[in-house]
């Protein structure tokens, strides 16, 4: 019974807090969007029905309620089945990887066990255990199930333009096709590194590693780091990768034919990619919940920590979510030969490379465990920042990016 | 044109350092820029509660107004040169026989459709009396058409709200009326 109505209470925190999340990272975006470009963004919409402005944070219901009255079209060219699946299929498969994605760590303990009389516990007791803070615990191979679910997202893509029957929607969808599978694979290469390291795929474990270390592991593997988090971005279709649905080339990619919920629940799964890809970049290489001092590193802890925990996550969140909206207006997109020449050529070789360094340095730290000194730990991490760096400048002789495709080079030869 | 036609001049593309090559230059360059709008002063301004800064309302292109002489009456001659000179035909005048001894006509009706006008100034520069005029009033408002159509005591009403702050143009630009 408790076990119910825990799942079912941070379900519901969860659906909820994503959906709250996205609407308002919309508003956050704009106004990112705007203070970039000397605007002041959205700023007039406050309580409904009042002159309260509050600095324009009744926009996203705003946005909601126009939406949700917009006319629900299909147009009449359309696979009218795979046009109403796709949208769901993207939505359903971003809101399911939060499943096993840990928003905190755990709370003190507060359940009474399997088997005692309910009514009889008190808080704390022994009979009684924490609640994790995640809605799936103890799924052991929660990385994969990521990985799974967010390839699925190709097929709401992909579906998505196929079934619109345009020819802008379809090339859309299999520019997204080509290059989220290209970059599924520096995202694993990235992701094995921390595997190697903690020795698990469950992300509550990756956590409690690097808390446990207290070297978060952005420090210990920069190189994996690097590689991961261009691969996120890719991922998430984010500029400067977001050739999916640029509005230049292709009007809007995939999404062109789509219109009222069925574009909102698009646009909504493109913004919890983006939080998906935070959660994973701050879980995987930027220590979860820990900070150094504050936020202890032990299962045992009070309700103060605990708070504390999902609020130090919160706001490492923010932060990456802030430097994701900041980069789509620092750099211009890629072209597409060279979006793909980055995956294959750089970022592939370079997430090898990684792995080789992480698996040497994994295995001395196994083979001598407990003997290293601090200094021996800190030469083994300058090691792997001698990797990055390696790594980096041999990419930048070999220039595997400059390809000379113009005319004259065929005349001269 | 084909690519060996002899004007083609082809040019080197500027060979990037190592440095350039490992994109950390234009990476920092990027995100400085951002960041530095990100916090600096921001160009919008937020009408109505902000009014726009009008650099030099002389030569401003706004609401129009008829201007009135010394003796209070409507300084226009109906000599037709405005509504001549008018590229979006917005001015509309009935000229009738002056009752005053110093000139011949004066503008029983004078209209202007301020839907229809473009706000191009050459009324302003057509006319010899320097009676109309564009003041530098920016927000045009009604709720039908026809409060839009602005006839000659609405225009002589202009006048007298912007006299005040916005004195005859003649003397400022060296005319000579």
């Amino acid at each position: 019974m408790f076990e119910l109505i825990e799942a079912i209470a941070k379900i519901a925190i969860l659906v909820g807090g994503l959906m709250t999340a996205a609407a308002y990272f919309v508003l956050l975006e704009r106004w990112m969007a705007a203070w970039v470009q000397d605007r002041r963004g959205p700023n007039r919409v406050g309580v409904p029905l009042t002159n309260i402005k509050l600095f324009g944070l009744g926009q996203p219901l705003a946005d909601g309620v126009k939406m949700l009255l917009k006319e629900d079209f299909t147009p009449s060219h359309v696979d009218r089945r795979l046009f109403v699946i796709a949208p769901i299929v993207i939505m359903t498969a971003a809101v399911a990887i939060f499943a096993v994605i840990p928003f905190g760590s755990v709370t003190p303990a507060v359940v009474p066990v399997e088997g005692t009389a309910e009514g009889t516990i008190e808080a704390g007791s022994a009979v009684a255990r924490p609640i994790e803070l995640v809605v799936a615990p103890g799924v052991d191979v929660g990385m994969l199930y990521v990985f799974a679910l967010s390839s699925i997202a190709v097929y709401g893509v992909i579906l998505g333009g196929w079934a619109s029957n345009n020819k802008y929607s379809f090339l859309g969808g299999l520019r997204s096709s080509a290059q989220l599978i290209a970059y599924e694979l520096p995202l694993g290469l990235g992701i094995l590194g921390v595997v190697l390291a903690s020795g698990s795929l469950n992300l509550g474990d990756i956590i409690t590693h690097q808390a446990s270390t207290g070297v978060w592991n952005a420090i210990s593997q920069p190189l994996g780091f690097v590689v991961f988090v261009v691969a996120a971005f890719a991922e998430a279709a984010r500029l400067p990768f977001d050739l999916p649905e640029c509005e230049q080339e292709l009007i809007g990619g995939y999404h062109t034919e789509y219109g009222g919920m069925k574009l909102v629940l698009f646009l909504t799964a493109e913004f919890i990619h983006m939080i998906t890809a935070s959660f994973l970049i701050v879980i995987l290489f930027l220590g979860g919940w820990h900070f150094w001092g504050i936020t202890g590193s032990g299962g045992e802890i009070g309700w103060g920590v605990a708070v504390l925990r999902v609020f130090v996550l919160a706001v490492k969140i923010l932060l990456v979510i802030l430097f994701f909206m900041l980069v789509r207006w620092s750099w211009p997109r890629f072209r597409f030969d060279q979006l793909m020449a980055l995956a294959w050529k750089v970022m592939l070789p370079l997430g090898m490379v990684n792995l080789l360094a992480m698996a040497a340095i994994v295995e001395i730290e196994r083979t001598y465990a407990g003997e290293l000194s601090w200094f021996a730990r800190l030469l083994l991490i300058l090691a792997s920042w001698g990797v990055l760096v390696g790594g980096w400048v041999a990419v930048a002789i070999a220039q595997p990016l400059t390809a000379d495709n113009r005319a004259r080079t065929a005349i001269e030869e | 044109m084909k690519p060996d036609d002899p004007n083609i001049t082809w040019l080197e593309e500027p060979q990037l350092g190592l440095v350039g090559r490992m994109y950390l230059p234009l990476f920092f360059q990027g995100l400085a820029t951002t960041a530095k709008h990100l916090v600096g002063p921001k160009v919008t301004v937020s009408f109505p509660e902000e009014r726009p800064e009008i650099g030099n309302p002389l030569i401003y292109r706004g609401v129009h107004r008829l201007n009135k002489d010394e003796q209070g009456r409507v300084k226009c001659v109906a000599c037709f040169l405005c509504a001549t000179a008018c590229p979006a035909h917005c001015i509309d005048i009935i000229g009738v026989e002056s009752p005053w001894p110093d000139r011949e006509k004066y503008p029983e009706s004078f209209v202007i459709d301020e839907l229809r006008c473009i706000f191009c100034g050459m009324c302003e520069e057509a006319c010899p009396v320097d009676a109309i005029e564009l003041t530098s009033l920016l927000d045009l408002t009604g709720r039908s058409r026809e409060e839009m159509i602005f006839d000659k005591e609405k225009l002589l009403s202009v006048y007298d709200q912007t006299k005040d702050a916005e004195p005859m143009k003649s003397a400022a630009l060296g005319g000579t009326v």
